[in-house]
């Protein structure tokens, strides 16, 4: 079906997802238990990718960066601002669409294939908003701390691979950890986690509540949900990076 | 008392309902019958407004339930109870979490009283004490079934729907549903519609039995008539089984 159609079917299910709800204190409780089961448990895949992407990146600079002609405080540089800029918002969210998105559209897709969702209709439930809107906001609340985190152990592998491995010495990164800091880098981030925050729990969710089918339609679906959040969110990196930094 | 007047559904093109008009009575379990694919599910699901109706009416006592705003729908909702076909308990929470479930939702009951209220429901469909705690993935089909009832009576409502209550359950298991369901149709006087291609239900609860073919309305009356009935297409279906061609013969 055309993209157009789902353009369309999208915007309608988010006027639906922000719709009045039933009774405040059951979206409430799904709200703190989504905020544990979406963010809290993607903080330890966060903290060991940054680590990890830190520490590589730093070799990498080094070995890039050799010539003596360079000043030595550019590693530690170079690191920190492309974790700022690009790396804990953009590449943690693709990683996030990967992780919370098809979560997502299996356990909103599973309860339409077995009638849950038709079940919460039948009671009177704005099943859209009830299942919907506490995970946009859960995500959306937890985003700009993923990054916050990412930036800080991706920073942290930076700061011990360097020294281990002789790449660049501690103060040398240090150094550079300090050089032409620009605070609007975690402005502008902070700005692109939470539209990223968005995508992945929306674009998702979109394609769990209008699956058809089985079970195989439901892996379909996640497959799907995964590709297209991927897609929107560099999409939209390109358009907030050109509106919002140059 | 349900009326349905003149309703036609078709998806894409393809109809699927054809002009179907037929009353449900109060206190009365009412059967819907037909081979899988005849359009028994769609039917059920119009009555419930999940899919809306291409035209036609469909009358709940005195509320036309197609004319009515969202709203009024909504407040309607309150009096439905749906069994579905897969029990389609809510998986994460337990059993005794998925009864209590639309009184959360719908009342200002305090916690005490709803507990009472979730006891009663299970206890009158015989769910055990110790599976209150329970997963749904973890108790067998005909419990999940059950609690589903329990469910869907949880806010005393007086209209409930089945779809295919005993599918996938043995005999003995689906002959107990069927009693559950006329004797708690009776207890709260509910306007009882069931979906079912088993025919062990119609001769054990068809107190009103319709019968629909290809999405048309093909015959309707009751389980003492059924056996007698000339409607050769009604005749196929039921006598599929030769347990009830030899019925009639005796
Ligand atoms: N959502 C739908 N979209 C398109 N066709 C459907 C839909 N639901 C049911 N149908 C079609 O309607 C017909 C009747 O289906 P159904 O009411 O589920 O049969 P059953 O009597 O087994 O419950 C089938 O041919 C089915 O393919
Ligand atoms: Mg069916």
């Amino acid at each position: 079906m055309g993209f157009l159609f789902h353009v369309g079917r999208f915007f309608a299910m988010l006027g639906k997802v922000f719709g009045k709800p039933e009774k405040h204190r059951m979206y409430l409780k799904q709200l703190f238990y989504e905020i544990e089961n979406l963010g809290v448990n993607s903080v330890g895949i966060v903290v060991m990718i940054s680590i990890f992407i830190g520490g590589i990146m730093t070799i990498q600079f080094a070995y890039a960066l050799m010539n003596p002609l360079y000043p030595s405080y550019l590693v530690g540089l170079a690191a920190r601002d492309t974790l700022l800029l690009e790396f804990s918002s953009t590449m943690i969210a693709l990683i996030m669409a990967g992780k919370i998105g098809s979560n997502i559209t299996s356990e909103i897709g599973s309860m339409r294939v077995t009638e849950q969702i038709d079940s919460l209709e039948i009671m009177g439930i704005n099943s859209a908003g009830y299942l919907i809107l506490p995970k946009i906001i859960a995500v959306v609340f937890i985003f700009p701390f993923l990054y916050i985190i990412s930036v800080f152990f991706g920073i942290l592998g930076g700061l011990v691979t360097g020294p281990i491995t002789g790449t660049v010495t501690l103060p040398e990164f240090v150094d550079g950890l300090k050089t032409l800091f620009v605070p609007y880098y975690v402005t502008f981030s902070i700005i692109k986690s939470l539209v990223f925050g968005f995508l992945v729990a929306a674009v998702p969710a979109y394609f769990g509540y209008y699956v058809q089918g089985g079970a195989l339609d439901v892996g379909k679906a996640s497959t799907k949900a995964v590709v297209n959040t991927n897609i929107l969110i560099l999409f939209f990196d390109l358009i907030l990076t050109r509106l919002l930094l140059t | 008392m349900i009326k349905v007047k003149n309703l036609c559904k078709s998806f894409d093109g393809n109809q699927v309902l054809k002009d179907v008009s037929v009353s449900f009575e109060q206190g009365k379990t009412n059967l819907i019958i037909g081979r899988s694919g005849s359009g028994k599910t769609v039917l059920l699901k119009c009555i419930l407004g999940l899919y809306e109706a291409d035209s036609g009416e469909i009358w709940y006592n005195d509320t036309n339930f197609i004319s009515i705003s969202n709203k009024e729908r909504k407040a309607m909702r309150k009096e439905i109870g749906m069994v579905f076909q897969g029990g389609a308990l809510f998986d994460s929470i337990s059993v005794e979490e998925n009864v209590r479930f639309p009184l959360d939702m719908f009342t200002k009951m305090n916690s005490k009283e709803k507990q009472e209220r979730v006891a009663f429901c299970l206890d009158h469909v015989n769910i055990a004490q110790k599976a209150f705690k329970l997963n749904p993935s973890e108790i067998s089909g005909g419990m999940q079934k059950r609690v589903a009832i329990a469910r869907a009576i949880a806010l005393n409502p007086s209209y409930l729907f089945c779809d295919e209550p005993n599918s996938g359950l043995d005999p003995e298991t689906s002959t107990v549903i069927d009693q559950l369901l006329q004797d708690l149709t009776r207890e709260f006087k509910m306007t009882t519609i069931i979906n079912t291609h088993d025919m062990n239900s119609v001769i054990e609860i068809g107190e009103s039995v319709l019968f629909i073919s290809k999405g048309e309305k093909e015959w309707e009356g009751t389980k003492k008539e059924i056996l007698n009935s000339n409607n050769q297409k009604l005749n196929d279906f039921i006598f599929a089984n030769k347990l009830y061609a030899k019925m009639k013969n005796e």
